[in-house]
Parts: structure tokens; C-alpha cells; sequence
């Protein structure tokens, strides 16, 4: 970037330049067409996938004992090197993308994992507007799974009532939780990082106490599972015979909802100008406080149902591990996302593909599941680094300033 | 040392920072740079000073090409840099300061030799008439001490050229007369200096020739002999410019805001503001002058209600507005244009379009219920933009990449799209080009005209004595001096910015509005300030 030594300079010299700031600067007239945006938005993104499949195909390689007998004979056939290597790259990511997306079954799975995934990175993405780093998605997840839950195998009702009371019950479990950690931040200024994930633990103990009642367990039992979830509260597979339910459209609903809310309301206005400039919130007017407050609940919210689509959709049942890592894999799926609703649904599909791709691939070539780990975490490596991505593709600067500005500004608040 | 910049050319995407320039300074030669913000002269300094590498051109030290990768190589070459913000370490002492990225140190543990460096920091000190104690902490220097700390810390490091960012944007008067003193013995012991600024009265004072810059492009060379001010500015900007506001006489009515024994405490808990008493008439424009850091902030932000009173109140044409939100202010007409433009006046990545309806985001017709309506807002800005004539490629640019004065545009259409009744502009036309300012003034002077009370805060004395019916001093707290009329002088509202009272001052001017100033009376005046000592009238 050009520097922050010399104030006034870059604007006044846009100025000069008919009003274009260097790093807007596209056509003569300033905007951007929207399609253009939308593509170059991509491209770190994308680059980003790119890299880190290649990188675990070099992992692949690496952990095939066939593939790598044919390099120790390399000066003797040096092709077969190679096209063994080829191969078994190919057959792994050719298993990995039919596992994912080859067929209606392998949609269905994907679409399953990625439901949560959608809602709790939507929890991450929207308070990150208000600069929150919300640490905390799996906790609040927790909740909203022990709320949700609760109503799911309590309440005797129709299910036209009762999923969306057990919805609700998730919604609400998550919104308290975050709110906690809202108006701690609000009235004491306590950085939402450390009571997140504070609150993560006390989540996680809480879920344990409970699967220890008999509120929760059915009677007689002392296994930490709970009373299964009434038929009619569980999410309706609308697919005879596969896994994915309607949680996806609820999921889906709270993509648009997030969006809408974000872009057209005044809360919206509000939540962003509160996370990019608090001092600037202050001074027109808003109640930054409050605001704070509650774009945490609204996240625990969003985060709380997930948990509960957990519980009433692939699970039926509360366990300790019900939520796993979910609340933190969301966080990836965010940053992927860059914090756009669309964008966090696609990231979630895309690794809710290559949750269910990798066991497929695993049956069909007996590479470990945790070659997608490496994956994963090689996207998001790449992506919360766009300086590394530029760096290998040699990209310029403009196009990446969005992620950088995205990365350098978590937790900073 | 003689320096020379020939045919440099410096690009950024979408924009030529400077093009095909030259310029040369010898040993024993002050040269000003002047133009306008973003003009290109911090830019080309930069360039001097290794932090940007020309596209064009060569950097020439005594007739020879030299290549600076980094500031490191410029300073071996005997190039110093005073920044325009300091870059000292608050909580090193000098003597620290000045070694720092230059430790001499004692045996094999590296015990750093203070002594040596307090001994030459003293014998820079006397040489160049630069006195500052070695042992003192930076955080506890005035301003002006530190700006010297950062010159010694230049000469400290053997520079032969002094490049001098916009020195005096944090000086008192009398602060800068020093500094005018200090760069001229500089020069005469064969030094050379590059003087950046965009203030005209200095260039003519202290500077033996001048380059103007304007778009990145020198526009003209002169010397003062040569020139005039008027010369000057109608060369940076590029059109003949009017340097004094065009200013009815004030027809005060009655009193709009009153403030009765306002005190307020700053971030740190410390009595900012003590017990001021003031008011102000509608149709008049009282100025509080001051050197930054004497309260100034906090009373502003007390009464557009950023800041709790301590004890006192506020009244804004009879009503108690003193624990009045901003929000509340807002619909009782009043007027902010704040002193931290970026972090207060602007959300620097929303669109200006919708930082023009930064308050009024809510209201019809701009948000129908929660639904904001983005047509109107659009259409709003497109209104705003033309009539205020912001320069901005589109509304949707981001406001944060506006040049500064057409930043200040945006916040003062936003705060004057409805009539106020009281107007609150601290610090409006800060780093801001004659152009700017002067519309800037003009919308200002309109506003009190149309009969609202205004509070302007100034550090700048030309702005004060270009708009002011009526000046206030603040120091430390207070206002040293109330002056009116005739009594309004760059002199006595520089004394009383030093901390002189009004008494001492001019002992004949004993009228009842410097009640206030009679307990500064026994307050030692600031040390660095010898001028105001020994210059009372």
C-alpha cells in the first residue's frame, strides 16, 4: 500500500487523478461494474482452493507407498513416476468430488453438513461486521442444541408447532449466550475474544451437566445420551431415503435474512458503521453500546440455530460431542466467506463437499479422511494471508485489499 | 551538502505523484516546497528520503548518483528527516531517543553508553543553540522540545540536509518564531534544508528559494524577494485566490448558547475544562484559540454531548442541553463539524453517499421503518455532492479516499443541509488547501450570518483572526484571555496562547470577560518559550 507516512497525500492526489483513489481505480469513471467486483472478489478465494488442493496432492503423493516405490525407481522409468503420481491424485480427488457432488446421495450429504455450517459461519460473518471476533459460535451452538433439544423431546404438539418452537428454543439458547458476551462487551469492555471463548467451555461442561439430569436422560439410564428428540420434531428429509433435511432451507432463509438485514435495514447501517468506525457511530448518534450488544446475541441467535438443526436434523439425540468442532470450523468457513452471506454460503457447501468427499474417498483409495483437514486448513491458511496468494500468483495489490483489510482487522476491535 | 532531485517521476496506479521534477538545495540553503495537500511534496521527500524509489529520475548528494534503498542508506548519506508526526518513543528519555537504531555500547554485554550520548547531545545542543535536557522523557516535553529532540536526533546522526515535514502545524507562535531562528542557524552553519509547508507568511520568512508544487508538477521557483504571498497562493492552487474571508459585521442577537461553570474531565481523568463561563449571541462567532491539548477537545465534546460534564451546565437557547446526546442535539439543531474528521466525521469505507446520511440514516425519507431507501439517499448525495461541490468520482466512492478537503466537504454538507442554531466547527479547516478553506470559511461566515451561534476551535491563528467576532484563549483548562473588537491581535492572543494572562498581557485591558484568567496569574509560564518572557507589551 502506498503508506500512511504521508497524510493527506494519497486522497488529494486521487483528487488530482479526477477523484480515483489508486486502489479503486478500474474505469474512468469509478464504478466498478458489479459482475467485475463480483469476479475479482473470487479470485483470492478461488486461488486460494487452488493452492491448497495442490499442496494436498503433493500430500497425497507423499503418503502413497506405491507412488512413492515408483520415484525410488525414477531414473530407471522416470514416466512411470510421474503417471503413478498422477493417478493416485486424480483417483483421490476424483472419490473426494464424488463424494460430494457426484450424485443425488452424495448432494444430499452435503448439503447435510453444510447446513450448520451456513448458520454458525453466519454467526461469525455478522458480528464481524461490527468488528466482533465471535470466537464463541460453538458454545452458543451448545445452547441452542440444550434448548432446542429440550422442547424437541418435551413437547407432545403437532410438528407444524413443534419444529418451529424447537427452532426458536435453539435461536433463543444461542442469543442468550452470545448476548452475555454483548453486554459484557458493551458495559465493561471486555473483549469479546476472551469471554467467547470462555464461554465456550462453560457451554461444554453445562451440555455435560445436563446429559447427567434426568431431565435430560431417558429414565433409567446413566449414559450421557438424551431421550430421543419426538418423531415429529425431527427436520423432514424431503429426499425419500437420503440424509439432508429442511434445515438447508432454513439455512438458506437465514443467508437471505443476514443479506437483507446487512444491506437494506437500518440495524444493518448501524451494526457497520459501529465496526468500522465506533468513534464516527458515537458521534451521529447511535447507540453504540446497544448495538454491540446485540449484534453478538443476534450472532449467538443465528449460531444457536444451528445447533438446534444438529440436534433435530441428523442427530435426533443430544450427546457430549453433538456439536464437535462445528462453532470453530465456522470460523473458516467466515473467513473464507470474507463475511458475505453468499459468500459464507458457498464456503460452507464447499467444505460441507469436502466433509462428505472425504469419506468416499477414504472407501474407494484408503487415503485418510485427514488429508481434507490438511485441506482445509491450507484454504484457509492461503485465504487469511492474501499477501502469500499474491505473492505466488503475483496479483496485484487491488484486488486483494478487500481480504487484507478483512484479515488484519480480526480481533482488533 | 549539496542535494539534488533531477527529472524525478513517481507513479501510483491510476496516478502520477510527481512528475519529471528538479530541484536543488545547496549547503547553507533553506528551500521551501510549498503546495497544497497532496500537491506531491511528502511524496518526493519521500522519495529523498529512501522510503519510495523513483520510477524516473536521479538523487544526486554533491553531483553524484547515489540509490537509497531504504531510509537507512539516506541517513548514511547524510540525509535527516523530522516527520511531521514525531517518531519518538514516548517512554525513553531523550538522550534514548536519539541513540535508538544507533547504540554505542560498552563491553561484551552491550551496555548501552548513555554518557557518551548525553555528552554529544549537549555539545549538538550548544552548537546549534537546541537546548533540551538528554535525561528528560519524551512524554513530559512540550511540543516544542520534542520537535527540537527530533532535529538533534537528525544532526545526531550526522545529516547534512534536514528535510522538515510541515514543522510548524504543532507550534505555538512563538514556538515557530523559535524554530524559524533555529533553521536559519542551521543553514548558516552549513547545513542544508528542505522545508515542507503549505503556510505561506513562513515560506516568505525563512526560505531562500522556493519551489511551489501542484499536482505533482513544480508550477513555479522564486525566492521571497521575488514574490508576495498573494504570488504564492494563486500558484498552488492556480487561480488568483482571495486570502481574507469576505466578512460582514456580526449583528449578535441573543444569547443561543450559555455555559455556566463547566468543568470536564479528559480520558485520563484529569480537570480538562475548569469552570468556564462563557456565552455566545446568535449571529457571532466566537473563537477559542489555543495551543493544542489545553482543553480544547473536551469542552467541544461536552457540549455536542460526546463528553459527561463534571459539574456546570449548558444551555442552548434556554434549554439544558447539558447531558444531551448527540442524537437529542441533533434534532435541536445544532451543528458538529468534529476535530478528528476521519475517526468522528466519517465512516471512511461507506460510499459518501451514505456518510451524508450519517445521522439521519433513520429518518424519512430515508428509511421507511427499518427498510432504508436507498433511491432516496442516492438522490439525496447527488443534491448534496453538486451543491457543496465535493469533488468525488461517483457517490459510491468511499469517503476515506477523498482528499481531506473534500472529506470536510462531505461533513459540512451533511451538518449544514438543515439551519442550526448552533454550530460547533472544531479545528475545520486543518490541513485543508486555500481552496477548501476558503469555502469552507465562507459556509461558516453564511452560517452565523442566518443567525445561528458558532463556536469555531482553532489552533490555526489565521483562521482565528479571519473569522472571529470575539476570541477566547484556553490554557490549561482556562480561558487566559477573552478579547473582543480592537483588542484582537495575532500578538496578545499569542502571549495569552503561551499562558500570559490578560493582565500581563496588557495591563490596561482589566475588563470584567478576564475574571477567568486571574488565577493563571502565578502559573509559570511554559520554559520553552523565552520569547513570550521577555515580549510583554
Amino acid at each position: 500500500m502506498i503508506d500512511e507516512d504521508s497524510p493527506g497525500m494519497n486522497p488529494g492526489l486521487a483528487e488530482a487523478a479526477s477523484g480515483e483513489f489508486p486502489g479503486e481505480t478500474e474505469n474512468g469513471n469509478g464504478r466498478t461494474p458489479r459482475w467485475r467486483k463480483f469476479l475479482r472478489s473470487l479470485k483470492v478465494p478461488a486461488l486460494a482452493i487452488f493452492s491448497a488442493l495442490f499442496l494436498g496432492g503433493i500430500l497425497i503423493i507423499l503418503t502413497d507407498t506405491d507412488v512413492l516405490w515408483a520415484w525410488a525407481r525414477f531414473f530407471n522409468d522416470p514416466m512411470r513416476a510421474l503417471t503413478r503420481s498422477w493417478e493416485a491424485v486424480w483417483d483421490a480427488y476424483s472419490a473426494l468430488f464424488a463424494g460430494a457432488f457426484g450424485s443425488l446421495s452424495a448432494w444430499s450429504e452435503t448439503l447435510l453438513r453444510a447446513t450448520p455450517l451456513i448458520l454458525a459461519g453466519l454467526a461469525v460473518a455478522f458480528a464481524f461486521k461490527a468488528s466482533l471476533f465471535n470466537i464463541g459460535a460453538n458454545g452458543q451452538m451448545i445452547l441452542g442444541a440444550i434448548f432446542s433439544a429440550y422442547v424437541g423431546f418435551t413437547f407432545d404438539v403437532t410438528g407444524w408447532i413443534l419444529v418451529p418452537l424447537a427452532l426458536a428454543g435453539g435461536v433463543l439458547g444461542g442469543f442468550l449466550w452470545g448476548g452475555i458476551a454483548g453486554v459484557l462487551k458493551a458495559t465493561t469492555g471486555a473483549h469479546e475474544v476472551i469471554t467467547t471463548i470462555m464461554l465456550n467451555f462453560i457451554a461444554a461442561f453445562l451440555l455435560a451437566y445436563f446429559l447427567t439430569t434426568d431431565t435430560f436422560l431417558p429414565s433409567g439410564s446413566a449414559n450421557p445420551i438424551s431421550k430421543n428428540m419426538l418423531e415429529q420434531a425431527r427436520l423432514h428429509r424431503f429426499i425419500g431415503g437420503e440424509r439432508v433435511d429442511i434445515g438447508i432451507f432454513v439455512a438458506i432463509a437465514a443467508v437471505v435474512l443476514v443479506w437483507w438485514v446487512l444491506e437494506k435495514s437500518t440495524l444493518g447501517f448501524q451494526v457497520k458503521a459501529v465496526g468500522l468506525s465506533p468513534d464516527a457511530a458515537k458521534y451521529s448518534g447511535m447507540k453504540v453500546a446497544l448495538i454491540i450488544a446485540l449484534t453478538l446475541a443476534a450472532a449467538g441467535g443465528l449460531a444457536g440455530l444451528a445447533g438446534a438443526t444438529v440436534v433435530l436434523g441428523a442427530t435426533g439425540v443430544l450427546t457430549g460431542g453433538v456439536i464437535g468442532n462445528l462453532g470453530f470450523d465456522a470460523i473458516a468457513v467466515a473467513l473464507l466467506g470474507r463475511s458475505n452471506p453468499w459468500g459464507v454460503l458457498a464456503a460452507a457447501i464447499l467444505f460441507g463437499g469436502l466433509n462428505a468427499g472425504a469419506v468416499n474417498m477414504q472407501a474407494e483409495t484408503q487415503i485418510p479422511v485427514d488429508i481434507v483437514i490438511v485441506i482445509q486448513a491450507l484454504i484457509i491458511l492461503f485465504v487469511a494471508a492474501p499477501g502469500l496468494v499474491r505473492a505466488i500468483y503475483r496479483i496485484k495489490k487491488v484486488d486483494t485489499e478487500e481480504a487484507q483489510s478483512f484479515t488484519s482487522s480480526w480481533g482488533s476491535s | 551538502m549539496k542535494v539534488e532531485l533531477r527529472g524525478i517521476t513517481k507513479r501510483f496506479p491510476g496516478v502520477i505523484a510527481n512528475e519529471d521534477v528538479n530541484l536543488s538545495v545547496n549547503s547553507g540553503e533553506v528551500l521551501a516546497l510549498l503546495g497544497e495537500n497532496g500537491a506531491g511534496k511528502s511524496t518526493l521527500m519521500n522519495c529523498l528520503y529512501g522510503l519510495y524509489k523513483p520510477d524516473e529520475g536521479a538523487i544526486l548528494i554533491n553531483d553524484q548518483i547515489v540509490d537509497f534503498e531504504t531510509p537507512g542508506d539516506a541517513m548514511a548519506a547524510g540525509i535527516g528527516m523530522v516527520h511531521q508526526h514525531f517518531m519518538l518513543v514516548p517512554v525513553f528519555t531523550v538522550a534514548e531517543n536519539l541513540m535508538l537504531g544507533n547504540e554505542s555500547v560498552n563491553g561484551p554485554l552491550g551496555v548501552l553508553n548513555l554518557g557518551d550520548a548525553r555528552k554529544r547531545i549537549n555539545d549538538l545542543s550548544d552548537k546549534y543553540n537546541l537546548p533540551v535536557d538528554p535525561d528528560a522523557l519524551v512524554r513530559d516535553l512540550p511540543v516544542g522540545v520534542e520537535q527540537r529532540a527530533e532535529i538533534l536526533k537528525a544532526l545526531y546522526r550526522d545529516a547534512d540536509c534536514l528535510i522538515l515535514d510541515e514543522p510548524t502545524a504543532v507550534l505555538t507562535p512563538d514556538e515557530i518564531a523559535e524554530l524559524e531562528k533555529v533553521i536559519r542557524e542551521l543553514a548558516d552553519s552549513g547545513k542544508s534544508i528542505i522545508f515542507i509547508t503549505h503556510k505561506l507568511g513562513e515560506v516568505m520568512r525563512i526560505a531562500d528559494q522556493i519551489v511551489v508544487l501542484r499536482h505533482g508538477k513544480v508550477v513555479g521557483r522564486t525566492t521571497p524577494e521575488d514574490t508576495t504571498e498573494l504570488g504564492l497562493a494563486s500558484m498552488m492552487v492556480g487561480r488568483d485566490v482571495q486570502l481574507v474571508v469576505d466578512k460582514p459585521e456580526a449583528e449578535p442577537g441573543a444569547p443561543m448558547l450559555e455555559v455556566r461553570d463547566l468543568s470536564v474531565l479528559d480520558d485520563r481523568d484529569a480537570v480538562a475544562v475548569e469552570s468556564l463561563d462563557f456565552e455566545i449571541r446568535a449571529g457571532e462567532i466566537l473563537a477559542v484559540a489555543g495551543v493544542q491539548g489545553n482543553g480544547q477537545t473536551e469542552l467541544v465534546e461536552a457540549i455536542t454531548g460526546m463528553r459527561p460534564a463534571l459539574t456546570g451546565s449548558i444551555h442552548l437557547d434556554g434549554e439544558d442541553i447539558t447531558s444531551a446526546t448527540p442524537r437529542e442535539l441533533w434534532t435541536r439543531d445544532l451543528g458538529h463539524i468534529p476535530e478528528d474528521r476521519q475517526a468522528d466525521g466519517l465512516v471512511e469505507p461507506f460510499s459518501v453517499a451514505d456518510n451524508l446520511v450519517l445521522n439521519t440514516y433513520n429518518w424519512k425519507p430515508f428509511a421507511k421503518g427499518i427498510l432504508r431507501d436507498s433511491s432516496e439517499v442516492r438522490s439525496h448525495a447527488n443534491q448534496l455532492v453538486e451543491d457543496f461541490d465535493v469533488r468525488t468520482a461517483s457517490i459510491d466512492t468511499h469517503a476515506g479516499t477523498l482528499s481531506g478537503g473534500n472529506q470536510q466537504k462531505v461533513i459540512v454538507a451533511r451538518e449544514f443541509t438543515h439551519s442550526s442554531r448552533l454550530l460547533v466547527a472544531a479545528q475545520p479547516t486543518r490541513g485543508l488547501d486555500v481552496g477548501s478553506i476558503q469555502y469552507i470559511h465562507g459556509r461558516i461566515v453564511a452560517e452565523r450570518d442566518s443567525g445561528a451561534a458558532v463556536l469555531i476551535v482553532s489552533s490555526e491563528l489565521d483562521e482565528v483572526l479571519a473569522l472571529a467576532d470575539r476570541v477566547a484563549v484556553m490554557y490549561e483548562g482556562r480561558f487566559s484571555g477573552m478579547l473582543e473588537g480592537d483588542e484582537i491581535s495575532r500578538n496578545r492572543i499569542g502571549l495569552l496562547m503561551a499562558g500570559r494572562t490578560g493582565d500581563s498581557v496588557d495591563s490596561q485591558d482589566g475588563d470584567s470577560q478576564e475574571r477567568d484568567s486571574q488565577e493563571t496569574d502565578t502559573r509559570e509560564p511554559p520554559t520553552q518559550d523565552p520569547a513570550a518572557n521577555g515580549s510583554t507589551e
